[in-house]
C-alpha cells in the first residue's frame, strides 16, 4: 500500500517539478481573474498595456540573469549596465536624432557585452567569486555613471518620438516593446534548449567537475555567459529608456535583486542547472501583476515588497520540497532495490 | 593475444605535486582485449595514473603512446576523441540534465541549423541500454539514480564513442553483489569486443576473477607487474603494502572495564531498528557492514546528530537524551565523523582553530578566548598524536590527509571523551599513517577509553576490535570476538550468505 502512495506522490511531485512554468501560469491566471472579479478595469486593454510595459524591461533583464544562474553564478551588475546604456540611448539621441533605432539597440547590447566581459573575465580567469564580482563592478558601473552624468537628466521631449512610440504604441493592448521581449525570450529559450552551447550552460551549473572531465571550456563558457547576461542589460536599457523617456544617473538603481527574485520565483535555481528563461520571465510577470493589482485594489503601496519577498520565500520553500521529496525517493528506492 | 603493439601505453611517466612525487617511472600497457588490473594502497598513485591517462593532467616526464604513437593528452576531450573512456568512482554526471544528455553530451545528433536532435538522442541511448540489458529511461533526468544506475549511464557514454581503452577506478565500491555481477557481464563483453581494460579495485577477489594482468603500485612506483596467474593474493597484499599484514595492527587486549554504552532497543524508521549492544571501557567495539547497512547512522543516533526514534542510550548509568549532541558531548561522548574534509574540519582554517572547536567555551577567560591556552593545548595534542605540520597556523587544507585525520581525532579528544565514537578512522590514509593512527586509538583504549568504530575495510576491522558487530540492512545480524572473526564470516553476514557461516559467528 505505501509503495503504491508514495509511487503517486512522486508522481504529483515530479510533475511539480517538471511542469512549474504551468504552476505558475495557473497562479497568474487566478490571480488576474480574481482582481478582474472586483476590478474589472484590472484586465482591460489600458490595465493589460500597464502590466506589459512595467514588466518588459524586468522579464528581458531575467533572460540574461537566468543564463548566469544556470551556470551556478549571479550577476549583480546588471542595473549598473542597464544605467549606463539607458543614458547613453539618451545622449546619442540628442547628439543625432536621426539615428535609426536599430543602431541605437546595436550599440546598447555591445556595450553592455563589453562590461559583461568584464564580469566574466573577473570570474573565469581571475577566481572572484561572481557574488563578489559583479557586486564590485556594480558600484564601478554606477559609479562611472555618476561622473559622466553628474547631475544632468534626459527628458522625453529631448528623445524622437518613434523612438518612445515603441513602448507607448504596439498591436492592440500589447506595446511593441513587449513583443520584442517576448520574441527575445522564446528565442533565448529555444537556443538554450535546443543547441549544444545551451546545454552546456545546464551542464556548468549541474557539475562543473564533471562539465571539464567531458571536454567543455568551461572558462570560455563563463565568460560567454557573462557577456549574454551583459548584452541583454545593454539591450534592456536602450528599452528602458523608451519606456520613461526620463533618465538620469540613478536609471535601474536596485532592479537586480527584484530581477534574482523574479528569476527564483519562475523557477530558475539559484543552485544552478536549473530552469527557464520562460519561466523566469513568467516570475516576472507575475510580481509585476501582483505589483499592479495591488494598485487596483488600492492597497497601500508598501505591502508590495513584503508581498515579493514572500512570493520568494514560498517558491524556494517549494524548490526546497520537492527536492527533499526527491531524495527520499531516491534513498527508499536503493534500500528496496 | 596480447602480443603486439598496446591500445594505449604509458613510458617513464612520473608526476609530482608541489614537493610530493606521487608517479614515479611509471611505465604500463594496455593490450586490446585484456583486463589489466592495477593495485595498490590508497595514495600508491593509481588516480594520478587515471588522470594522466584521461587528459586531466599532464605528466611532469614520460609520455603516453596510443597505438604506439606518441601522444599529449592536453584536455579530457583529446583523450575522449582518441577512444579513452574513464569510469571514475563518483560518477561524473549533470544531475539536471536528463540520461541521453549525459552519455551524448558534447556529440549529440543534430538537426537542421545545428539544433539537437532529441529524439535521436533518446532513441540512440535507449538501444544503448538495450544492448547493455538496462531498463532506464533515456529521458529522466540523472538526479535520483542509484550509484550503480549512474555507473550503468558512465558504461553508456563509454560505448557511446566507442571507446577502445576503458579505464574503471573502483566501480564496484558501492555496488551490490548483483549489480556487480551484470558489471562484469558487460566488462567480459568489452573484452570480446577488443577493448583494453584497466580495472582499479580494492577487492582482490574480483581483480583475480576479472583479469589478465596486473600491475602494483606503491608510493607511486610499480613494484611488480605480469600475467595474473603468477601471483597470489597474500602475494599481491605483501607488495601493496611493503610488509606482512599482521605487523600492520597493534596488539589487542583482553580483559575489558565496567559497561560504559549500553544501547537498548534504538530505532529510525526506515534506516535501523531493534539496535541493542554494550560497550565497555576500555573495549574497541567495530560496526561492520556494507555501505548503506545503517552503520554511520547508528553512530550518528547514539549521538544525537539524527533524531532516534525508538530506544534508549545510556552513558555510565545516566540516559542520552535524544537528539541532543551537546548534552551527549557533556556526557563524555565524542564522534569522529566519517567525511573529514565536509563534517570534521574547517579546511581553510588553522590547526589551532580546528583543534580547539570543540572546546572553545572551555578556553575562554569571560566572553574572550584565550590564544594561549589554544596553542598551549594545541601544541599538547599535536605531539601525543605525532601530528606533522610547519606550524600550528597553517591551514589544516595543507596538511596530508592522514594529518588531517589526526587534527579532527585530537578536536574531539580535547573534550576528554570517555566515549569515543569514529566513523571510518582511516579513509583516504595512506598505510603509514594508518597504523599510526591505528597504534593511537589502541592505545586511547588502553587508557580505558571505550570505542566504537564503524569502518569498511575489513582487515582494519579484523585486526583492531575486541568484539565486531556485523550489520545488515539496518539490523544487527551477528556479533563476533575480534580474535576468531575472519573477513569471509564477516561477509558472509553482512552479505546475508548465513549458509557459509563458520563456527565462531555468533547470529544476534
Amino acid at each position: 500500500m505505501s509503495a503504491a502512495v508514495s509511487a503517486e506522490r512522486s508522481g504529483l511531485f515530479q510533475a511539480l517539478a517538471r511542469v512549474r512554468e504551468v504552476g505558475l501560469f495557473a497562479v497568474l491566471a487566478a490571480l488576474a481573474l480574481a482582481t478582474a472579479a472586483i476590478n474589472p478595469r484590472f484586465l482591460g486593454a489600458q490595465g493589460v498595456k500597464d502590466i506589459l510595459e512595467d514588466v518588459a524591461v524586468t522579464a528581458l533583464l531575467c533572460v540574461g540573469e537566468t543564463i548566469v544562474l544556470l551556470m551556478r553564478q549571479v550577476d549583480l551588475s546588471i542595473s549598473s549596465i542597464l544605467g549606463l546604456t539607458a543614458y547613453a540611448t539618451g545622449a546619442l539621441f540628442i547628439a543625432h536624432p536621426a539615428m535609426p533605432v536599430p543602431l541605437v539597440m546595436a550599440i546598447g547590447a555591445v556595450g553592455g557585452a563589453v562590461l559583461g566581459a568584464l564580469n566574466g573575465g573577473l570570474v573565469a580567469w581571475g577566481g572572484v567569486p561572481s557574488l563578489v564580482a559583479t557586486l564590485g563592478t556594480l558600484y564601478v558601473f554606477r559609479g562611472a555613471d555618476f561622473a559622466w552624468v553628474k547631475g544632468a537628466q534626459i527628458n522625453a521631449t529631448s528623445l524622437p518620438g518613434h523612438f518612445l512610440g515603441l513602448a507607448t504604441a504596439g498591436v492592440g493592448p500589447v506595446p511593441f516593446l513587449a513583443l520584442i521581449v517576448v520574441g527575445l525570450i522564446a528565442l533565448s529559450g529555444y537556443a538554450l534548449r535546443h543547441y549544444p552551447a545551451g546545454r552546456e550552460y545546464f551542464a556548468l551549473g549541474s557539475n562543473e567537475e564533471a562539465a571539464r572531465l567531458a571536454g567543455i571550456d568551461v572558462r570560455r563558457r563563463l565568460l560567454l555567459g557573462f557577456i549574454c547576461c551583459g548584452a541583454i542589460a545593454g539591450f534592456a536599457g536602450v528599452l528602458f529608456t523608451a519606456r520613461f523617456g526620463t533618465v538620469d544617473a540613478t536609471a535601474g538603481t536596485g532592479l537586480e535583486l527584484h530581477v534574482i527574485a523574479a528569476c527564483v520565483v519562475g523557477g530558475v535555481a539559484i543552485t544552478g542547472g536549473v530552469g527557464s528563461v520562460e519561466g523566469a520571465a513568467i516570475g516576472a510577470l507575475l510580481l509585476a501583476t501582483i505589483s499592479n493589482a495591488l494598485v487596483s485594489l488600492r492597497v497601500p503601496a508598501f505591502w508590495e515588497q513584503t508581498i515579493e519577498g514572500a512570493m520568494l520565500l514560498a517558491a524556494i520553500s517549494l524548490d526546497l520540497v520537492i527536492a527533499r521529496h526527491t531524495l527520499a525517493l531516491m534513498r527508499s528506492g536503493r534500500r528496496h532495490g | 593475444m596480447t602480443d603486439g603493439t598496446p591500445i594505449l601505453a604509458t613510458v617513464g611517466v612520473s608526476k609530482s605535486f608541489g614537493g610530493a612525487v606521487a608517479l614515479r617511472d611509471v611505465s604500463l600497457a594496455l593490450h586490446g582485449g585484456e583486463a589489466h588490473a592495477l593495485l595498490g594502497e590508497n595514495g600508491a598513485g593509481k588516480s594520478t595514473l587515471v588522470r594522466i591517462l584521461a587528459g586531466v593532467i599532464e605528466p611532469d616526464s614520460g609520455h603516453i603512446l596510443l597505438n604506439g604513437r606518441p601522444q599529449i593528452f592536453r584536455n579530457p576531450a583529446e583523450a575522449r576523441d582518441a577512444g579513452v573512456a574513464v569510469i571514475y568512482q563518483e560518477p561524473t554526471l549533470f544531475p539536471d540534465l536528463s540520461i541521453a544528455e549525459n552519455v551524448l553530451i558534447g556529440r549529440q545528433p543534430r538537426r537542421r541549423w545545428g539544433r539537437i536532435d532529441h529524439r535521436r538522442s533518446t532513441a540512440m541511448v535507449a538501444a544503448l541500454f538495450a544492448g547493455l540489458g538496462v531498463a532506464l529511461d533515456p529521458a529522466r533526468p540523472v538526479r535520483g539514480l542509484s550509484i550503480a544506475g549512474q555507473q550503468l549511464v558512465e558504461i553508456a557514454k563509454a560505448l557511446s564513442y566507442e571507446a577502445r581503452v576503458l579505464i574503471m577506478d573502483e566501480p564496484t565500491a558501492a555496488l551490490t553483489g548483483e549489480e556487480t555481477a551484470r558489471l562484469f557481464a558487460v566488462v567480459r563483453r568489452l573484452l570480446g569486443q577488443g577493448v583494453a581494460i584497466l580495472f582499479i579495485t580494492h577487492r582482490l577477489e574480483e581483480a583475480f576473477a576479472e583479469c589478465q594482468r596486473l600491475t602494483v603500485l606503491r608510493d607511486g612506483a610499480p613494484v611488480d607487474s605480469g600475467p595474473i596467474a603468477g601471483y597470489t593474493p597474500s602475494q599481491v597484499v605483501r607488495l601493496m603494502v611493503g610488509r606482512a599484514l599482521e605487523t600492520l595492527y597493534p596488539p589487542r587486549r583482553s580483559e575489558r572495564g565496567a559497561p560504559a554504552l549500553v544501547v537498548r532497543g534504538l530505532s529510525a524508521a526506515g534506516v535501523y531498528a531493534g539496535i541493542d549492544f554494550d560497550l565497555h571501557r576500555g573495549e574497541i567495539v567495530a560496526l561492520a557492514g556494507l555501505v548503506g547497512a545503517g552503520r554511520s547512522e547508528v553512530l550518528r543516533g547514539i549521538f544525537g546528530i539524527d533524531q532516534r526514534e525508538g530506544g534508549t542510550v545510556h552513558a555510565f548509568g545516566r540516559e542520552i537524551p535524544p537528539g541532543d549532541p551537546r548534552a551527549a558531548m557533556r556526557m563524555g561522548l565524542a564522534l569522529v565523523p566519517e567525511d573529514r574534509r565536509q563534517q570534521g574540519l574547517v579546511l581553510d582554517l588553522s590547526i589551532i582553530r580546528n583543534a580547539t572547536l570543540a572546546v572553545l567555551r572551555k578556553l575562554c577567560r569571560g566572553p574572550f578566548s584565550s590564544p594561549a591556552k589554544e596553542r598551549a593545548i594545541t601544541a599538547e595534542w599535536a605531539s601525543r598524536l605525532k601530528l606533522k605540520f610547519r606550524r600550528l597556523s597553517d591551514a589544516v587544507a595543507t596538511l596530508s590527509g592522514g594529518n588531517q585525520q589526526k587534527v579532527v581525532l585530537s578536536k574531539w579528544l580535547a573534550t576528554g571523551p570517555r566515549i569515543l565514537l569514529i566513523d571510518e578512522p582511516t579513509r583516504g590514509i595512506d598505510v603509514g599513517a594508518k597504523a599510526e593512527l591505528h597504534h593511537l586509538i589502541a592505545g586511547l583504549a588502553r587508557q580505558d577509553l571505550a570505542v566504537l568504530m564503524v569502518s569498511s575495510e575489513l582487515p582494519e576491522v579484523l585486526g583492531m576490535a575486541d568484539r565486531i558487530l556485523v550489520m545488515r540492512e539496518g539490523r544487527i545480524v551477528g556479533e563476533m570476538g575480534g580474535a576468531l572473526a575472519s573477513e569471509e564470516s564477516v561477509m558472509a553476514l553482512a552479505t546475508g550468505q548465513e549458509g557459509a557461516l563458520g563456527p565462531a559467528c555468533d547470529p544476534a
